[in-house]
């Protein structure tokens, strides 16, 4: 029997993919083990209790809406410490990471991260975490009690997505020491492209090796008449505008068409782009996890192929 | 102002994996180490915090470990001030290894710890929360912007879509970094092997590292193929599938 708790993510007054991601799995667990889901909301979101169908109890905390990782992680703290729930299921996520962290270690309470699948075994769980930049799957045990860190798109959020009216309970929370101070949302910088609504995107990742050659890659792009997209470390880099990064912290697309040229297909990077029609990767490297979720894969030297291609197109 | 910097090595993502005979570890002999990307970003970010003037000292950390000598001798090439090693008994998980760290900034003295956000092999947990969990101090992770005055710092958090948040946090405090302002500074070798001839890593006992909060692992394998990709031999198959998709 698992008694689940989901900690539910929020962002401008909306619960996030990841909650219902994570509720999906929890009822799904909570129904075969003959166990309960309940979950943890903030702020005002306890007005929209209603989405939160797939939970058996809706558990409040008035620690205001805008996200403060010391208040938040002190209201979990107190939930946990109180429910004592067997598997904690937490965001692998900005959010996530403030919150698990303390949360494991002042219960002294093992953490999965990056998990992918989770699956009740026992008296425990069994979790698949995507590790090495998704490189290798690795399998972790747990006996008891359970903090699962999931990877966002790991589930189907249709699932998770029920109206329903759960029982609320509101959570006597702590204030937190008043150490951290929230000051603002700061919205991304306005873009030249928008390549969320772009049809076809050429995106380039580390493996095009210096800003210079990024060219390469616009001529491709100009010649299909294509967007440009990057991976992060080219924005890291400097070499490109935030605006064309996609992934977890940057954008989510679904072109009909995404051409990876030299991206190695880390977690990060899927998160924004796997819901894409047609996935075309190039990479050198035949073991790169991008292959995993591509359509069609060439095992080549980017610079090879674009300028053939190129040649073709011409 | 200090700061202190735990670097950590990692697998290098670019190279074939292998597991090991147990099934349940990477091939050591096959794995080539280098610097965690994060743990770069947040050394570049402090000895930028350095060379604005916000910050007096950075101090490179890390746990004993092959080549991480080579590690911290590079890092102070970099600008770093010291190096600091830690060893003693051998942690079991991250809380462990947290714990050592926190014990270690405890006796060194600390204005801010900036950890890397994650690192590609880290399965059980975050250090840099951890650490400030034992430590009683807060901590913001996802970094990509710090400043520090007046005994506070102001960080921007990166959230998904490009947005970010922005916190006031007092210190003494624990960060995550994700992202510095500028690409991380490379040193030069010839920098290194001189360094390595005239400055010394200061060796530290880890402590007392509690009873920790782990979890086994059972198995490790590369995901399944088979559901991937249809591979293409050429150029010209490609021009077919960009033509069937109504692309070229
Ligand atoms: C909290 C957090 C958020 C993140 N958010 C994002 C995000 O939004 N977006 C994102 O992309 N990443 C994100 N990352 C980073 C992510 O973990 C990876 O580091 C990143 O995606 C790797 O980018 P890459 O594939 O371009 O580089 P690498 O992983 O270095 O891959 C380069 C690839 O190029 C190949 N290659 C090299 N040379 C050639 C050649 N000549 N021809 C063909 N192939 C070649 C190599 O085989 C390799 O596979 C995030 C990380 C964290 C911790
Ligand atoms: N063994 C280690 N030695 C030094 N620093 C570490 C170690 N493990 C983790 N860290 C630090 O903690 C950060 C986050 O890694 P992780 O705890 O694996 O998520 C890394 O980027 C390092 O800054």
């Amino acid at each position: 029997m698992a008694n689940i708790l989901v900690v539910t993510e929020h962002l401008k007054g909306e619960f996030q993919d990841i909650t219902f991601e994570m509720l999906g799995k929890a009822k799904e667990i909570a129904q075969s083990t003959g166990g309960s889901c309940s979950a943890m909301v903030f702020g005002s979101m306890s007005g929209q209790t209603d989405q939160m169908g797939a939970a058996d109890t809706v558990i409040t905390a008035e620690v205001g809406d805008d996200y403060n990782p010391e208040a938040y992680a002190a209201a979990v703290k107190s939930v946990v410490s109180a429910n004592s729930p067997d598997l904690i299921m937490i965001g692998s996520t900005s959010m996530g990471i403030d919150i698990a962290n303390p949360v494991s270690t002042a219960l002294d309470i093992p953490t999965v991260s990056f998990c992918a699948d989770i699956v009740a075994a026992g008296g425990g769980f069994t979790c698949t975490s995507q590790m090495y930049g998704g490189k290798m799957n690795v399998v972790s045990s747990v006996d008891g009690a359970l903090i699962s860190m999931v990877l966002a798109g790991s589930f189907n959020a249709d699932t998770g997505r029920v109206s329903g009216s759960p029982a609320v309970e509101a959570s006597a929370v702590e204030a937190g020491a008043g150490k951290v101070r929230f000051k603002q949302l700061i919205e991304p910088e306005a873009a030249d492209v928008d390549i969320t609504q772009s049809d076809i995107l050429v995106a380039v990742g580390r493996g095009i090796g210096s800003k210079d050659d990024i060219e390469v890659a616009e001529e491709l792009a100009e010649a299909l008449e294509a967007d440009i997209a990057c991976s992060r470390p080219i924005v890291d880099a400097g070499w490109m505008s935030k605006s064309h990064q996609v992934g977890k912290s940057g954008m989510k697309v679904k072109p009909k068409v995404y051409i990876a040229l030299g991206i190695s297909g880390a977690p990060e990077h899927i998160e924004g782009m796997k819901a894409t029609s047609t996935i075309i990767a190039i990479n050198t490297d035949k073991n790169a996890p991008i292959f995993d979720v591509a359509h069609y894969g060439m095992t080549e030297d980017l610079f090879d192929v674009v300028e053939e291609l190129l040649e073709e197109l011409d | 102002m200090k700061i202190v910097v735990p670097l950590k090595q990692v697998p290098d993502l670019v190279e074939d994996l292998e597991v090991d005979a147990t099934g349940k570890a990477l091939d050591a002999e096959e794995v080539k180490l280098k610097l965690n990307e994060f743990d770069d970003q947040a050394l570049e970010e402090a000895l930028l915090l350095k060379e604005s003037g916000a910050a007096d000292e950075v101090v490179a950390m890390a746990f004993d470990g092959e080549d991480v000598d080579k590690m911290l001798f590079t890092a102070i090439a970099k600008g770093a001030n010291k190096a600091i090693k830690l060893n003693g008994s051998s942690p079991t998980d991250i809380h462990q290894l947290a714990k050592a760290f926190a014990n270690a900034v405890a006796t060194e003295g600390f204005d801010l710890v900036m950890a890397g956000v994650q690192s590609a092999d880290g399965r059980d947990g975050h250090l840099g929360p951890i650490m400030a969990e034992y430590l009683s101090v807060p901590c913001i992770s996802v970094v990509a912007g710090v400043s520090v005055s007046g005994g506070q710092a102001t960080v921007q958090k990166e959230y998904s879509g490009g947005m970010l948040g922005e916190f006031e946090v007092d210190l003494p405090a624990v960060l995550g970094i994700q992202a510095a302002a500028q690409a991380p500074r490379y040193a030069p070798v010839s920098k290194v092997r001189q360094i390595q001839q005239t400055e010394t890593i200061q060796e530290m006992d880890a402590g007392d590292l509690g009873a920790g909060a782990g979890s086994a692992i059972s198995s490790m394998a590369a995901p399944e193929k088979g559901l991937g990709a249809k591979m293409l031999d050429d150029v010209e198959a490609l021009m077919a599938v960009l033509k069937d998709k109504g692309v070229a």
